[in-house]
């Protein structure tokens, strides 16, 4: 059987096979395929304030390094030295120590474009075909790079569909988090908590978007809740933390008519009418600023759309309200990292900053009570999928045959087609051979 | 009056010896009373390396009902995450006295740890140390902070669902 034809037998318009998260087959075919052919996260462009500026990551199970060139531009390379592939960096960030990067093991040195510019005992060379071999050619790129909003996205594969087509109309979302700022500048701040799940990367993300979860698996950290403020005075202030943990406890008809909306090449957003971050208390001098900024009709557009998750399929989930973003890094078949950022909104008051590092301790640390009764259920999946007893996952709830022709589709906030839809693309990307594009 | 130094130090070292063993046994109501009013568990993400003031984010930075809220939930028994449940061992290296009880802002303590916690067959190790500060509430030790070090606190953890 072809590859294709072995994926798209793996995704029914309802249901998915188990081995979609448990095969390490499918799992070496995803790294070849899916990220290599996706538009992948990798970072924000304040994390390269200066240049020479670099920070490291891992995209489709290779060693990528992202820098900022000394015209200011943000470059992309695979890590790797084109002498002998030593890693050329091996902190996760940090700065060069000049316009070059020069590889510690037999002092190759590129130019910040990824240029050779220096070897050492270059006569050596003299007669020999390296310049005309992969070697010759310095540090490879990244295919490609986009930078959108101060959002760094790159692509594995040298072909394939363009940034612009790839998000459309999802990218929405991002510019809502920016445009919290009146001067529309965000900035990276306060650390990056990092865990390590046991479970398929999709579990993960196809989490997200789901928010029929909350009210069982959740029960634990919403009822401790209620049950610690029932001690307090009836007048007290609520904690900003109390405030962020018992809207987990709302019901399914809340959470149904939250609204979600699919959109092309596995994006979705859920709490498109309104979410459990549509609470929290308003400001009205920041509200002021906003509207100077940016328009009285795009301010309020922006302050009520709090939606519950957005995904950028497959790596990026957005919080906007909290303005905190997880990044999805997929490990093995049964290991993925979770890394939750926090942004500062710049010229915005400190209590937006607050909420980011507030809500993301509370909710995605290793040390979160709310996270840790949804992993051991992830886990829990991971595990539970190796019965034989059947071959399929269940996502069913509220499929409708016309939705395959409805790309971009309005949901109720607890319909499975945000997860159908993630499927879709996974079969779309999955089977894209980027020769034939 | 050396004699009294002397009994000062061994009770603020009995102190922190004893607070490890109500977690050891689960004596969380007993734990959480060792803590001031306005004292404060800290697992800051940087490890040592951070200040206090600084505006980075912390694995937990939790105050008494944050932390009352944590103990609410293992003892309900609604959390899936606690079947099965975990247990926790904690293996201190004697505590320094950093800064005597007559100091102002009261003692501080540094106590080298390894912390296991299991649950099942698995078993995570963490490593670091503490810092306690200490005041006195009339003739009790209470907890201003603990502060919990790890040394690979940037790292990708697992879960971690008790008390390092």
């Amino acid at each position: 059987m072809k590859t294709p034809d072995l994926l798209s037998n793996l995704v029914r318009d309802d249901e998915v096979h188990k081995d979609v998260y448990l095969s390490e087959e499918v799992f070496g075919l995803e790294q070849r395929g899916l990220f290599a052919n996706t538009w992948n996260y990798l970072g924000h462009t304040s994390q390269l304030p200066e240049p020479g500026d670099f920070f490291a990551l891992d995209l489709a199970g290779q060693p990528i390094v992202v820098l900022r060139d000394p015209a200011g531009q943000v470059r992309a390379f695979h890590n790797r030295c084109a002498h002998k592939g030593t890693q050329l960096v091996t902190a996760e960030a940090g700065r060069l120590g000049g316009r070059f990067i020069r590889c510690p093991y037999h002092a190759w040195s590129y130019r910040l474009d990824g240029e050779l510019v220096a070897v050492p005992l270059k006569a050596g060379y003299e007669g020999t075909q390296m310049r005309q071999a992969e070697a010759g050619r310095g540090l490879t790129p990244l295919a490609g790079l986009h930078v959108y909003r101060d959002f760094i996205f790159g692509r594995v594969s040298a072909h394939g569909v363009g940034f612009d087509e790839y998000f459309g109309d999802i990218l929405q979302a991002i510019d809502l988090m920016v445009d919290r700022s009146p001067t529309g500048r965000l900035q990276i701040e306060g650390g990056v908590l990092r865990t390590t799940i046991r479970c398929n990367w999709k579990f993960y993300l196809e989490n997200v978007n789901d928010s029929v979860h909350p009210v069982s698996t959740h029960e634990s950290a919403v009822r401790a809740a209620q049950s610690v403020l029932k001690g307090q005075p009836a007048d007290a202030p609520k904690p900003l933390a109390f405030e962020q943990i018992l809207p987990f406890g709302q019901k399914y008809d809340f959470f149904e008519q939250t609204g979600g909306k699919v959109f092309p090449n596995g994006h979705s957003i859920t709490g498109t009418r309104f979410s459990i971050h549509s609470g929290y208390g308003s400001m009205p001098e920041y509200v002021a600023a906003l509207r100077a900024a940016h328009g009285e009709e795009r301010a309020t557009q922006i302050l009520e759309r709090s939606p519950q998750n957005t995904v950028l399929y497959p790596s990026l989930a957005l919080k906007g309200s909290p303005q905190t973003i997880r990044v999805i890094r997929p490990v093995a078949v049964d290991r993925t990292v979770i890394e939750a950022w926090n942004f500062r909104t710049l010229d915005a008051p400190e209590l937006l900053f607050d909420r980011a590092l507030t809500y993301s301790r509370l909710v995605f640390s290793p040390m979160s009570v709310v996270a840790h009764d949804d992993v051991h259920l992830f886990e829990a999946q991971q595990s539970g999928l190796r019965s034989r007893a059947a071959e399929w996952v269940s996502l069913h709830r509220e499929h409708d045959p016309r939705e395959l022709e409805e790309p971009v589709r309005e949901t109720s906030g607890t319909s499975e087609l945000l997860m159908r839809n993630q499927h879709r693309a996974w079969v779309r990307y999955m089977g894209l051979n980027p020769n034939e594009e | 009056m050396r004699n009294d130094v002397t009994t000062t130090a061994r009770e603020l070292v009995d102190f922190v010896y004893a607070e490890a063993s109500l977690l050891d046994d689960e004596r969380y109501d007993a734990w959480l009373g060792l803590f001031a009013a306005d004292g404060r568990y800290w697992v800051p993400l940087q490890g040592a390396q951070q200040a206090e003031t600084e505006k980075c984010n912390s694995i937990a930075d939790e105050d008494r009902m944050l932390l009352s809220l944590r103990i609410e939930r293992l003892r309900a028994g609604l959390a899936h995450s606690q079947q099965p449940r975990s247990s926790m061992q904690h293996i201190l290296q004697r505590p320094f006295v950093l800064q005597g009880e007559e100091a102002a802002g009261g003692a501080i303590l540094r106590t080298p740890f390894v912390y296991a916690e299991t649950r099942g067959d698995e078993v995570i190790t963490l490593y670091g140390h503490y810092i306690h500060r200490l005041i006195r509430e009339g003739d009790a030790l209470r907890i201003a902070l603990k502060r919990v070090n790890l040394v690979n606190a940037g790292s990708r953890l697992p879960m971690i669902q008790l008390f390092p």
